[in-house]
């Protein structure tokens, strides 16, 4: 099904840091709102230039990471696995998401008991593999269980460093052969894993990595970052892509940047399964 | 494809794991048998099926050995997190206590990390979590709590081996919280700027959250003439338990009584006209009356630390020691009855703060769960070392003066309550 890309996003009315439960956050460092808000409509702003449309997800006051849309679930085509959370302060998000999805047509699936999932944060696809982090939010057995219900090869990837919590800040599939990556965020065995299984790498270094350069948003040739990420930008203009930066700073005080703050419904530009 | 390790007996503690999905182009099997390896295990493959095609699972069955019963339990839990999960999950394994004041044999010895005991096949989270306890199980509420040597009672059900426990370790990260200031642990040459803002911040923080904050204290604090400032912080409502021994109160009632600590003018400095009786002298008068609050309240102690917990509702605790003077009659002589105060006083704080003592600083750090925010100022780096060997790895060390660290504490409070009435005033 070809179309405008479909991306579902929360406005940050109730965007707040109210507790800590990444090495980002800081009670003590609040986000601002009326800044929140203009960074985030300056991104839905670039989305909508680059063709896409939003879907909105209503907000919800007390649910103040429910603008991270990346963890609502992660969707194959008419499914959408919705996230368990790891941490309590998040697992309310889960119950609107559901609905929401549901509201959009999707057929809503759990994840078994005891598993922890939290969706497209930790689940992206480059071509037909889906990559999975575990460890610090998801578990590993959660990965496979993931792979098997989409019927897909799945690679798990220890994330080793809790700055990169999720695997959308450290890895970020931008066409069906093409990832950039911050490889200090994985052991040997999952940089091993990847090399073997993604043809051409684009690397991030320390810097960029700490301004979240591998949670960006692809659309089409549009590959949307946090500011601060130069020589990425050049890296991906040099392949012929249109990078662009917009400031994210109030949402990265939370450990979420570009990527987080979206869910692609119609299928990742690097997912196979996407179809033409 | 069997695998030997030096160091494992061949009848030792054994456990069967499965590990399915992509395990071979993610290199998941090849991690699981180096961590097995790497803890001193050994383990044979006892099955595998290889997917065919790139979509197709894998799955292995790996028999693992481990050298100690409690090196196969931190190797299972190792592999556990790469998907690697006991074929027969089993519930805690519960024996009834049959002596008063002794765990079975092979107990389940507790760390103070969080930990879940299965239970008919629910994983139930442990109350009351405290390192070096046993588990006690309530089979009629399912609840589970950390029970001391001491407190066991025959009939109690008590968790023994390994299986169907589960440890959940804090993450460094997150423990570390709002102490992000330090890379490591203990800090003598770092600046202290920093710190001392954290942990105003802390106290500033827990106080608005209506939180429980207990400071722990020696007597340095009066000796070094700090009494003043801690004082203040009670008055101001940012300590709500107190845990200290005999000599804190004694000095700082002596203090109040008599202007010295251990006989010598605060003040001035100088030895005080018989000033080494001064200390008897004040335990004394308080336990001619019956109690530190008897005296607060017939009007005969007016000042000092203890008089502000008394004024200001702080529940304090007096532990005992075997070279202690007197004692004050508020002083809890027996250890087991004082650590069971002091283990029912430390449920719910959310911060402590140590001062300047060794003793109480280490026992209350082993009452203390993982993931209570700790901060111990000591001027003797050695405190915060032994409080961290003895497993209170969340604790975070500052070696200073107490004086100026108190008095600086207080700075950051002010500039922070005054922050917090101008937004108010907006």
């Amino acid at each position: 099904m070809s179309g405008r890309p479909r991306i579902a996003m929360c406005s940050p009315e109730f965007y707040g840091i109210e507790y800590e439960i990444n090495p980002w956050m800081r009670r003590s460092r609040p986000a601002d709102g009326p800044t929140a808000a203009a960074q985030w409509a300056a991104l839905v702003g670039l989305l909508e230039r680059a063709g896409a449309s939003i879907e909105r997800i209503e907000p919800v006051e007390g649910l103040p990471d429910l603008v991270f849309t990346a963890n609502a679930a992660i969707v194959h085509r008419g499914l959408a696995i919705v996230s368990r959370f790891r941490h309590e302060q998040r697992r309310g998000e889960t119950a609107v998401d559901a609905a929401w999805l549901r509201g959009r047509g999707f057929e809503v699936e759990e994840l078994p008991e005891g598993m922890f999932f939290e969706g497209a944060g930790d689940g992206l696809f480059c071509g037909e593999t889906l990559f999975a982090g575990y460890r610090q939010r998801s578990d590993a057995a959660a990965c496979q269980w993931v792979g098997e219900r989409l019927g897909c090869r799945v690679i798990p990837l220890e994330l080793v460093d809790p700055v990169y919590y999720h695997l959308d800040t450290c890895f970020c599939p931008i066409s069906p052969r093409r990832a950039i990556w911050f490889p200090a965020a994985f052991d040997s065995y999952g940089q091993t894993a990847i090399r073997e299984a993604v043809e051409e790498l684009v690397e991030v270094d320390a810097e960029e990595a700490r301004r979240f350069a591998c949670n960006a948003v692809v659309v089409g040739d549009r590959v949307i970052t946090n500011t601060g990420c130069p020589s990425l930008h050049e890296s991906l203009a040099a392949r012929g892509y249109e990078p662009q930066a917009t400031c994210l700073d109030e949402f990265t005080k939370s450990g979420g940047s570009a990527k987080c703050l979206t869910l692609r419904l119609d299928g990742e530009d690097a997912a196979a399964w996407r179809g033409p | 494809m069997p695998t030997a390790s030096a160091d494992v007996p061949p009848g030792g503690p054994l456990e069967t794991v499965e590990i399915r999905g992509h395990i071979i182009d993610s290199l998941l099997l090849p991690k699981v048998l180096d961590a097995i390896m790497a803890r001193g295990g050994s383990f044979v493959i006892r099955e595998i099926e290889v997917g065919e095609h790139r979509d197709d699972a894998s799955r292995a069955v790996i028999e693992i050995r481990g050298p100690t019963p409690q090196r196969l339990a931190e190797i299972l839990a190792e592999v556990a997190d790469h998907g690697a999960v006991s074929l027969h999950p089993v519930d805690c394994r519960l024996v009834i206590a049959d002596i008063e004041g002794a765990f079975p044999e092979n107990f389940y010895a507790t760390t103070n990390q969080r930990t879940f005991v299965r239970l008919e096949g629910d994983w139930v989270e442990v109350d009351d979590q405290e390192m070096d306890c046993g588990i006690v199980v309530d089979a009629g509420t399912r609840r589970a709590r950390c029970v001391a040597m001491t407190s066991i009672r025959v009939g109690d059900a008590v968790v023994v081996g390994h299986g169907g426990v589960r440890v959940e370790p804090q993450q460094r990260a997150e423990s570390r919280g709002g102490f992000e200031f330090m890379s490591s642990p203990v800090s003598t040459e770092k600046p202290k700027g920093v710190a001392i803002r954290d942990v105003a911040r802390e106290l500033f923080e827990v106080r608005q959250a209506g939180g429980l904050t207990l400071l722990v204290g020696g007597p340095a604090i009066v000796h070094t003439g700090s009494d003043g400032h801690l004082c203040e912080l009670i008055r101001r409502g940012y300590v709500q338990r107190l845990f200290a021994g005999n000599a804190l109160a004694t000095h700082d009632i002596e203090q109040a009584f008599f202007g010295t600590s251990l006989g010598v003018h605060l003040e001035r400095g100088d030895a005080a006209e018989a000033g080494h009786e001064h200390h008897l002298r004040a335990i004394n008068r308080i336990r001619r009356v019956g109690s530190i609050r008897q005296a607060v309240e017939q009007g005969l102690l007016e000042s000092g630390i203890m008089y502000e917990c008394v004024r200001n509702g702080v529940e304090f605790t007096l532990a005992g020691s075997i070279r202690d003077d007197g004692p004050l009659p508020d002083v809890i002589t027996d250890t087991l009855e004082a650590q069971s105060r002091m283990r029912q006083q430390v449920r719910g704080v959310s911060f402590c703060l140590m001062i300047a003592t060794t003793l109480h600083s280490i026992a209350t750090g082993n009452l203390l769960p993982a993931w209570v925010k700790v901060v111990c100022v000591d001027i003797n780096p050695s405190t915060v070392i032994k409080l961290s060997d003895r497993g209170s790895f969340q604790t975070v060390g500052l070696v200073t003066d107490v004086q100026p660290f108190l008095r600086a504490v207080i700075e950051e409070i002010d500039s922070l309550e005054a922050a917090a009435d101008g937004q108010g005033g907006r």
